[in-house]
C-alpha cells in the first residue's frame, strides 16, 4: 500500500514508540495535522496542543526530562518555527533528547520570501545537535529515523526536521513506507565504552589523592548511571557535589552530600573543590556558573573529566585524564576494575578531609530566619519540601526562586528536577511541568516560579485547563525580577532598572479566569496549609501566589570574577567586600 | 592550567586542517558557523567534492594555541556532518595554492621584467590581452606571497587564490 507524506509521517511517530506529541497547528502543517486528527481517533497518539509554539517545544522537553524517551513537538512554518527556537536552543544548553519537526513551505516557495517562510533550518544550526531539511517523500522516514536516533544517541539534543507541504499532501504523491530498521553512519559514532588504560589511571588518581571531590553532573541524568555514581561515591567514600543539571543523581540524604557547587552553591561544596587535589568530574562541563573564575578555581587539583562529548573535555577546565564514554559504562567499569585490583583510597588522610568539610559544614551556610510576619521564599520551598516527603517533581523557572528549589528542595532521585539550567530560560517552567504531569499523571508535579518568569508562558494555564492538569504553582512573588535587582543590589549601587514589576496582575483571579484554583498566601503559618491543600486536590491546578520578602536574597554567591574561596554568605559579607574589607 | 587570553595571543601558530564531510546541503555552512560562532579564525578555507561523489574534502588554514586547536578540532568531529578531522601539521605533509595574478604591461620593458619574474617563480603565462598579462603560480602560500611582492613594481589588476590545500606524505592518508 502506498502511503502520503503525511501518513508516512505518523507511521515513523508510532515505529518510534512516540505515545504523546506536543504543537500547535498552522498552513503549512495541515496535512501533518489531519494525520494527526486520525491517528487520535485511533488512539495511537495524543496531541497536546500548547497556547505557544514555545509552550510546546518546553512541554516535550518537560515529558523528556521525566522521562527516558525524546520529547516531540511540532510546529508551522515561519513564526511557528520562530517561537519554538527558545525552546530548542533551551534543549541544546542541557542535552534534551527532542525531536522538532518544522512544516515549511511547499519546495516551489522556497527560497522566494513567501507567507509564512523562514529559513528554520539555518536559524537553528547553532542551537541544534543536528538539523534536517527534506526534499523529497522518500526521504521522509529515513530522515526521521536519523533524527530520533541523533537526538538520544550519545550526548542528547534537539534534532529538528523541516518538512515541506508539498511533500505532505496525498494529491501530490504516495509511496510506499519503509521503515529503515538499521542505521549505521559513518559520520556519526559516539564513543560509549571508556579507555581501560585511562580507567585504570583514574583509580591510581584517586588512590593517591589526600583531598578529591567527586563532581557530578547532568550527563549522570542522561545516561542514568545514578545507581553507578552512588555505589562509586561510597566505595570510596568521596565528598560527592552536583551541578545544578546534576541535583538527585547522588541522594541529598547521604552522608557524603555536600551539596550544589558554584555560584549559589554551598559553602562546604565550593571550599571542597577549591581545595580539593583531585576532581572527579562525571558529566559535567565546568560551566562558568560552576567555576567561577577560571584563573582561581581549583589552584591544586588533578582533574579526571569522564564525559561523553569529547568536546566538553578540556574546554574550560584541561583535564589531567581525559575518559570519553557514557558515564554509566566508563563507572561501571572503574567498580570492577576497583573490586579486581583491590584499589583503596588514603583512609588517613580522607579523614583528615572530611575533619575539614565538616569544620564547613557547620558553619550551616543555607540557615535563615523565618518571622512570623513576612514569608522568606526558602521558607516556602522548605515546606513543599516536607510536604511532599522530598518525592515530588518540582519544575521551575529561572531566577531566584530556582537557586532556592536547588538548594532547599533536596532531591533523592534523578528526573526529580526539570530546570533551565544552561540557556537560563524564564517560562520554562509551567510548560515543562506539563510535559512532566503528562508524562505521569499520577505524580505530584510541582512548578516553582516567581512573578517575573511565569508572565512568560503564563497562556500555558490554558493548557493545564484542557488536559486537566493538577499542577502546584508556587509563585514565590516579591514583585521584583529577584535575580537581576539582587546583582543591582550589590554591583549597581541599588540602580533597580526595570527590576520592579509594576502593575502585577491579581494572579488568584488570573488563574480563576482559566479555570483554576487561585489562593493568595500572605502569612507564614499559612504557607503549610496552602501547599497540603493544592497536593491533596489531584483534580485541579491550584495556583498559589506566595507573597513573599521583597528584597531577599539569594546566598551563598560567589560573585562574577571571583572564586570558590571568596564567598559571600550573608549581606554584611557584600556590604564588607563593598567597602573593600573582603574577608 | 588554563591559558589567558594574552598568552592565547602570544602563543597562536598556524595550522592546516582537513576535513572529509558528507557531502549534504548545509555542511559547509555548519563548518563556516561554527568558526563563527565560536570565534575561532579562519585564514583560508577551500572545498570540492572528492572521488567518491557523497564526500567533500575540505581544507581549512586557521591560527590558534594547541589547546584552541585541540578544541576545534573537537568541535569539528562533533558536527554530524563530518566524516573524519586530521590536522595535517602534525604530519609530514605537502601544501599547495594556487594564485591568478592579472598585471597591466604599461610597456616594453614591464613585459619582460613580469615575464622574468614569472619564469623566476616557475609561474605560468596563461593570458594576454589588451596588455594585461595573467599569470598562474602554484605553490606553498608563502612562495605566492614572495611572488606577489615581485609584482609590486608594476601594476597589479586583479588577484585570485585558492587558499591552501594539503595532502599527507607516505602511507598517512584522510580516508575512511
Amino acid at each position: 500500500m502506498k502511503l502520503s507524506g503525511a501518513e508516512i509521517f505518523i507511521e515513523c511517530l508510532k515505529a518510534e514508540n512516540v505515545d504523546t506529541i506536543f504543537g500547535y497547528p498552522g498552513g503549512a502543517v495541515l496535512f501533518l495535522y489531519d494525520e494527526l486528527y486520525k491517528a487520535e481517533e485511533r488512539g495511537d497518539i495524543r496531541h497536546i496542543l500548547a497556547r505557544h509554539e514555545q509552550g510546546a517545544v518546553h512541554g516535550a522537553e518537560g515529558y523528556a526530562k521525566s522521562t527516558d524517551k525524546p520529547g516531540v513537538a511540532i510546529v508551522t512554518s515561519g513564526p511557528g518555527a520562530t517561537n519554538a527556537v527558545t525552546g530548542i536552543a533551551d534543549a541544546y544548553m542541557d542535552s534534551v533528547p527532542l525531536v522538532v519537526i518544522t512544516g515549511q513551505v511547499p519546495l516551489s516557495l522556497v527560497g522566494k520570501d513567501s507567507f509564512q517562510e523562514i529559513d528554520i533550518v539555518g536559524i537553528t544550526r547553532p542551537c541544534v545537535k543536528h538539523n534536517f531539511i527534506v526534499t523529497k517523500i522518500e526521504d521522509i522516514a529515513p530522515t526521521m529515523r536519523k533524527a530520533f536516533y541523533l537526538a538520544t544517541t550519545g550526548r542528547p539534543g534537539p534534532v529538528l526536521v523541516d518538512i515541506p507541504k508539498n511533500l505532505t499532501d496525498p494529491k501530490v504523491e504516495k509511496i510506499k513506507f519503509d521503515y529503515p530498521k538499521d542505521l549505521i553512519m559513518r559520520s556519526y559514532q559516539p564513543t560509549i565504552k571508556g579507555n581501560k588504560k585511562q580507567i585504570k589511571k583514574a583509580l591510581e588518581m584517586i588512590a593517591n589523592a589526600k583531598k578529591p571531590v567527586l563532581y557530578a553532573g547532568g550527563g549522570v541524568v542522561s545516561s542514568k548511571a545514578h545507581n553507578e555514581l552512588t555505589e562509586f561515591g561510597r566505595a570510596f567514600n568521596l565528598p560527592v557535589t552536583n551541578t545544578l543539571m546534576g541535583l538527585g543523581t547522588y541522594p541529598s540524604n547521604d552522608k557524603q552530600y555536600i551539596g550544589m557547587l558554584g555560584m549559589h552553591g554551598t559553602f562546604e561544596a565550593n571550599r571542597a573543590m577549591h581545595y580539593a587535589d583531585l576532581i572527579i568530574c562525571v558529566g559535567a562541563r565546568f560551566d562558568d556558573r560552576v567555576t567561577g573564575d577560571l584563573n582561581k578555581f581549583s589552584p591544586d587539583a588533578k582533574v579526571i573529566h569522564i564525559d561523553i562529548d569529547p568536546a566538553s573535555i578540556s574546554k574550560n577546565v584541561k583535564a589531567h585524564n581525559p575518559i570519553v564514554g557514557d558515564v554509566k559504562e566508563v563507572l561501571t567499569s572503574m567498580f570492577a576494575m576497583m573490586k579486581e585490583q583491590k584499589i583503596k583510597p588514603d583512609t588517613n588522610a580522607f579523614d583528615a578531609w572530611w575533619k575539614e568539610i565538616k569544620t564547613w559544614q557547620s558553619e550551616d551556610c543555607l540557615s535563615y530566619d523565618q518571622d512570623d510576619k513576612i514569608i522568606k521564599a526558602q521558607y516556602v520551598v522548605e515546606k513543599l519540601w516536607g510536604v511532599t516527603n522530598g518525592d515530588s517533581y518540582v519544575a521551575s523557572d529561572v531566577g531566584q526562586h530556582q537557586m532556592f528549589a536547588a538548594q532547599y528542595y533536596r532531591f533523592n532521585k534523578p528526573n526529580r528536577w526539570i530546570n533551565s539550567g544552561g540557556l537560563g530560560t524564564m517560562g520554562f517552567g509551567l510548560p515543562a511541568a506539563m510535559g512532566v504531569q503528562l508524562a505521569h499523571p499520577e505524580e505530584v508535579v510541582n512548578v516553582i516560579t516567581g512573578d517575573g518568569s511565569i508572565q512568560m508562558c503564563i497562556q500555558e494555564l490554558g493548557t493545564c485547563k484542557q488536559y486537566n492538569l493538577p499542577l502546584n504553582i508556587i509563585n514565590l512573588n516579591n514583585g521584583y525580577l529577584g535575580m537581576v535587582r539582587q546583582w543591582q543590589e550589590f554591583f549597581y549601587e541599588e540602580r533597580y532598572a526595570m527590576t520592579y514589576n509594576q502593575s502585577l496582575p491579581d494572579f488568584v483571579k488570573l488563574a480563576e479566569a482559566y479555570g483554576h484554583v487561585g489562593v493568595r498566601i500572605e502569612k507564614p503559618s499559612d504557607v503549610e496549609g496552602a501547599l497540603r491543600e493544592a497536593i491533596k486536590d489531584t483534580k485541579r491546578l491550584h495556583f498559589l501566589d506566595f507573597v513573599v520578602e521583597e528584597q531577599g536574597n539569594v546566598y551563598p554567591m560567589i560573585p562574577a570574577g571571583y572564586g570558590h574561596n571568596e564567598m559571600y554568605l550573608t549581606k554584611q559579607d557584600a556590604i564588607d567586600d563593598m567597602n573593600g574589607k573582603k574577608k | 592550567m588554563f591559558i589567558t587570553h594574552e598568552e592565547e595571543k602570544v602563543k597562536r601558530t598556524r595550522h592546516i586542517i582537513s576535513l572529509l564531510m558528507e557531502n549534504e546541503t548545509g555542511a559547509l555552512s555548519r563548518v563556516s558557523g561554527l568558526f563563527s560562532q565560536r570565534g575561532y579564525n579562519i585564514e583560508s578555507l577551500t572545498v570540492a567534492p572528492t572521488d567518491d561523489p557523497t564526500m567533500s574534502r575540505m581544507t581549512v588554514v586557521t591560527k590558534g594555541n594547541d589547546a584552541s586547536i585541540e578544541q576545534i578540532i573537537k568541535q569539528l568531529n562533533k558536527l554530524v556532518d563530518i566524516v573524519k578531522v586530521m590536522e595535517l601539521s602534525d604530519y609530514s605533509h605537502i601544501e599547495r595554492e594556487i594564485m591568478f595574478v592579472k598585471v597591466a604591461a604599461t610597456n616594453m620593458e614591464s613585459c619582460a621584467s613580469i615575464k622574468r619574474m614569472a619564469d623566476i617563480f616557475r609561474a605560468n603565462v596563461i593570458d594576454v590581452k589588451n596588455k594585461m598579462y595573467t599569470i598562474e603560480i602554484t605553490g606553498r602560500p608563502d612562495k605566492l606571497d614572495g611572488f606577489l611582492e615581485t609584482m609590486e613594481d608594476h601594476k597589479v589588476v586583479e588577484v585570485v587564490r585558492s587558499g591552501a590545500m594539503g595532502i599527507t606524505r607516505g602511507s598517512n592518508a584522510l580516508k575512511i
